[in-house]
């Protein structure tokens, strides 16, 4: 009988954790679905109503239109449909006796009135990629604006701004990650005076807030004209990403067994063969990890690509930051660029989670 | 195991070749060689160099030169280096072979974070050109300026609220993750934000936040006024409202952290030892007791490194609040300061300042990493 509550018991804790955990999940993918659907309406619906009524609702549905002839006069209470009241009162809707409404269209001189019905609207079937085709492309583009007037514009290149972002998050990860394992390996098993002093001044490094270096390595890159170059942006995303990849290389490659690069020494291998035949092989694992972190940091970075690329070589992050603040309106753009910005490091992380973890572990010292 | 091969030794090849190679072992030759491999070296990575800066390829072609010549070279730098050094007699090539490998990695360090800390500390001194000495003007405006006093309420708000309900909020879910069976689906929903870039949420979010105004048959198409209007309330421009914007910014970052609390949270509960609960409940301890007598006192250590790291998030906060706001109507925090200061209105000086006090407010931090590392070392 006892075992039977606590059975119960237990049941009924696990339901409660369920749905708890149910209701923060729904609440933690609401604002990705909205976009992700939204991106996907035609530009006119997305300013007339919200994301949600791509689903099956009950709305007021335009049934039918009715010019008054010139005689009415407007000024005054006027009749249609049987149904007396002041334009005023019309454009603030009436409601009929059958449940059916009459509202104005447009201002007063259009002497036009709408009749709706409120009945059930099934699920969207306008749903359109024409979004995505308008911000990835840089030609011009038109599409109608909230007033349903047509805007015509050039496009925001998305798609030349995601090459862009390859190309500054490839060798901005692969780069740091090389200079960082030589490293690692020299602090780890070559000595040379200094190695503590220099590996602790990193240890220390891995906190400093990188706005310390923006002014004065901007006013160097001037100088050597490297501002908005990849390599420019390579080399501030190594320095930022350096004492963070040293540190975690080092901890990984000094837990290599001393045995192991001894019996290569007596082989007579030299240094720069055990790093590249044994050791770089060997950190795969840690290499990984800190790839993805690093990979996923410079896809999503935005202050350093505003601070050494700015508009020239922009970046994905750059054009999607544009686009808010040059146009605020213009959700089918927002959200359809926004929504290309995320696929390729949703990707990365979904399919690389695990590595991922295990980077974030280890690394959970750097802010 | 040997993993390294042995060198083969040198192939009875013809005559001539073995000519031209015995030429390059006599030191001439060898001197030679050591010129001509890093010269050859420097031209191949300036020619890239030079096509990139030209960029009147396409596009796409432009970008992959970029990559490979971004990556190759960095390897081929430090190949060629490593070889000139093999070619030094071995007692210099033994005390220089470190500086190559450790070499690069700490001249950069230095260039783009050790260094910047002494020019900043002494831009701070020095008025908006960097032309004159200043005394403590640019500190006096950090620390008195209304503006800096408006950042400091705000980076506190983002501190403490964001901070506090996303490690508690990450605690709940893997707390509440670790009792049931599709634990590893929560987990994956709760962390995916993590890839999403805080540009990228700003628009998820503004366009949560947004409104369209009042007016007859206008239909709010942002989900919070659409919620406020379908529970009868009146739809406000909410970004605009504070302080309560600031509290719907902070909304971001927990939606973007919590995940991170909660995984790292979750590993560490799940090394609480089964015993040490069992025994637990077996005294009669409720769940909630359980969680806060044991559970939470195992995992303090975890629990300190994931609030270190989200309150220095926090503090170091930009891109929400400059894609979102701008930094108006009250929601201006330290970092977006620095960053109007150095770039808008381009005050070397004040920007520096800022930058100063950033780095005071990670400074204990930086001092307990230290301290860490250091008893870590000495423990081996």
């Amino acid at each position: 009988m006892a075992k039977k509550t606590l059975k119960t018991a237990k049941q009924k804790s696990a339901f409660w954790n369920n749905f708890v955990l149910i209701i923060i999940c729904i609440i933690w993918l609401i604002p990705i679905f909205g976009i992700l659907i939204t991106s996907f309406r035609p530009s006119e619906d997305i300013f007339r109503s919200g994301w949600w009524q791509v689903f099956p609702h009950k709305e007021n549905v335009e049934v039918d239109r009715i010019v008054l002839p010139e005689s009415v006069d407007l000024d005054g209470e006027f009749e249609i449909l049987g149904k007396t009241a002041t334009f005023e009162e019309f454009r603030n809707t009436v409601e009929l006796d059958d449940g059916r409404l009459i509202s104005w269209y447009g201002n007063k001189r259009t002497r036009t009135a709408i009749v709706s019905e409120n009945r059930w609207v099934g699920f969207a079937t306008n749903l359109t990629t024409k979004n995505y085709s308008d911000v990835l492309g840089g030609k011009t583009i038109s599409y109608k604006n909230a007033e349903g007037q047509t805007i015509t514009r050039t496009g925001n290149n998305l798609g030349g701004a995601f090459l862009n972002s390859l190309a500054v998050t490839i060798p901005g990860t692969i780069i740091p990650i090389l200079i960082a394992a030589f490293a690692a390996f020299g602090f780890a098993w070559l000595e040379f005076p200094g190695r503590n002093i220099v590996f602790t001044v990193i240890v220390a490094l891995l906190v400093v807030p990188l706005q310390i270096a923006l002014v004065p390595v901007l006013k160097d890159y001037v100088n050597m004209g490297l501002n908005g170059t990849f390599l420019g942006i390579w080399l501030a995303h190594t320095g930022f990403g350096l004492p963070l990849a040293t540190y975690l290389l080092f901890n990984y490659i000094g837990t290599i067994p001393r045995e192991l690069l001894e019996s290569s020494y007596i082989d007579g291998a030299s240094n720069f063969t055990i790093f590249t035949k044994l050791i770089l092989p060997l950190s795969v694992p840690a290499l990984a990890s800190f790839a993805i972190f690093q990979f996923l940091w410079l896809w999503n970075d935005y202050l350093v690509a505003l601070v050494f690329l700015g508009e020239k070589n922009q970046t994905v992050t750059i054009a999607v930051a544009r686009l808010v603040g040059e146009k605020g309106q213009d959700w089918h753009l927002m959200t359809s660029a926004a929504f290309i910005s995320m696929i390729l490091p949703l990707l990365v992380f979904l399919g690389l989670q695990r590595y991922f973890v295990r980077g974030m572990m280890a690394g959970s010292v750097k802010g | 195991m040997s993993v390294v091969e042995a060198k083969s030794p040198t192939p009875n090849g013809n005559n001539t070749i073995n000519k031209i190679l015995a030429w390059f072992g006599t030191t001439l030759g060898q001197i030679l060689v050591s010129i001509f491999v890093p010269v050859l070296t420097f031209l191949v990575l300036w020619q890239g160099y030079l096509f990139l800066q030209r960029a009147n390829a396409p596009q796409i072609v432009q970008v992959l030169v970029a990559i490979v010549w971004g990556v190759g070279g960095v390897a081929l730098l430090y190949v060629v280096t490593n070889w000139l050094v093999m070619k030094l007699p071995k007692r210099v090539s033994r005390v220089l072979q470190p500086f190559v490998f450790v070499g690069p990695a700490v001249a950069i360090m230095a260039w783009f974070l050790a260094i910047p800390v002494f020019r900043s500390l002494i831009a701070s001194f020095r008025n908006y050109l960097g032309t004159e000495w200043v005394g403590f003007d640019n500190y006096k405006f950090a620390f008195t300026d209304p503006r800096m006093l408006e950042t400091f309420r705000n980076n506190l708000l983002w501190l403490i609220f964001g901070t506090a309900f996303s490690v508690g909020l990450g605690l709940l879910i893997a707390t509440l993750a670790d009792r049931t069976r599709a634990e590893v689906i929560y987990k994956s929903i709760i962390f995916t934000p993590m890839a999403i870039s805080f540009v990228g949420a700003g628009v998820i979010w503004k366009f949560i936040y947004t409104y369209k105004g009042t007016g007859v048959g206008i239909q709010e198409i942002g989900l919070l006024n659409a919620l406020v209007t379908a529970l009868g309330g009146t739809p406000q421009p909410w970004l605009n409202l504070p302080p309560w914007n600031n509290f719907l910014l902070i909304v971001i970052m927990i939606w973007l952290q919590t995940g991170y609390a909660m995984v790292i949270l979750s590993s560490a509960i799940k090394g609480v030892p089964a015993e040490l609960l069992e025994a637990a409940r077996i005294d009669g301890a409720t769940e909630i007791k359980t969680f806060f007598s044991v559970i939470v006192p195992y995992i303090k250590g975890t629990l300190l490194t994931v609030t270190t790291t989200i309150v220095i998030f926090s503090l170091k906060t930009f891109d929400i609040v400059r894609v979102m706001t701008g930094g108006n109507n009250g929601t201006n925090v330290i970092a977006n300061e620095f960053y109007l200061q150095s770039f808008t209105y381009t005050d070397a000086g004040r920007a520096s300042a800022i930058a100063i006090v950033l780095l005071l407010l990670v400074t204990p931090i930086i001092f307990n990493n230290v301290r860490q590392y250091n008893q870590a070392r000495r423990g081996f």
